[in-house]
């Protein structure tokens, strides 16, 4: 299990917000620090983990369950 | 000099599906931390109409477009299946329904994002609008500023 700093939800909402949300969440946060992030949208696993490697962070893992798409982002 | 990455977009639309896609990417791209430029030009102008009516000194013909074209991105029609305004009413409560932003949320969050809005300053003479008429912090240019935002950026669309 990863430790994550900060646990953003974008359930409900449908493309673009989970990128525009995870891009604001991860300005509040500082180099190495992780952001959880939960979604719905079945685009998000290729938006942020696209998103992730143009920005220089690290998508270290990422899961479903109960249809909620959970990522590990690892500010770059 | 910033070393971010550019997208500008050419709105020349004004149908609500294709204006929607614009302001998507556009969204998107600021996202990416993009500098986003969206070129308002004909009828993607009406994108940037308040939607509130506006008493201004113009022609009759001026007067009669602006009657003509909607006022604003929520009362755009589709570009396809629009059948008088049904199918736009089909499709609102289909992306209410799939949680997709309105437009008029898009467009709000794009000014948020710091996108860029530009009115074509000779299209609007065309089509007889005013600055009054158009949403405010927004900016009025010509060609050369839309080709000096983009003559070095990386995404470039005409919609």
């Amino acid at each position: 299990m990863i430790e994550s700093d900060k646990v953003l939800d974008a359930t409900n909402v449908a493309c673009p917000m989970p990128i525009v949300k995870t891009k604001k969440a991860m300005q509040e946060l500082n180099s190495g620090e992780v952001l959880e992030v939960h979604a719905t949208d079945q685009g998000a696993k290729s938006d942020l983990t696209a998103w992730a490697k143009s920005g220089g962070h690290e998508l270290l893992e990422d899961s479903e369950e109960d249809q909620i798409l959970k990522f590990w982002i690892k500010k770059g | 000099m910033s070393e971010n990455k550019k997208t500008t977009i050419v709105l020349f639309s004004g149908d609500y599906d294709k204006a929607m896609a614009a302001y998507i990417i556009a969204n998107g791209a600021a996202a990416y931390d993009h500098e986003v430029t969206i070129f308002h030009t004909f009828w993607g102008l009406n994108a940037l109409r308040k939607d509130e009516h506006l008493s201004v000194n113009k022609g009759l013909l001026e007067k009669i477009f602006g009657k003509m074209m909607p006022r604003g991105v929520d009362k755009m029609g589709l570009s396809k299946m629009n059948y008088l305004g049904m199918g736009k009413k089909m499709i609102k409560n289909v992306m209410k329904k799939h949680n997709a932003t309105s437009l008029p949320d898009l467009v709000d969050m794009a000014q948020e994002q710091d996108v860029k809005l530009i009115a074509c300053t000779m299209t609007m003479d065309l089509l007889g609008l005013k600055k009054e008429e158009l949403l405010d912090h927004i900016e009025y240019a010509g060609v050369a500023a839309y080709i000096g935002d983009s003559e070095d950026g990386n995404i470039t669309l005409f919609i």
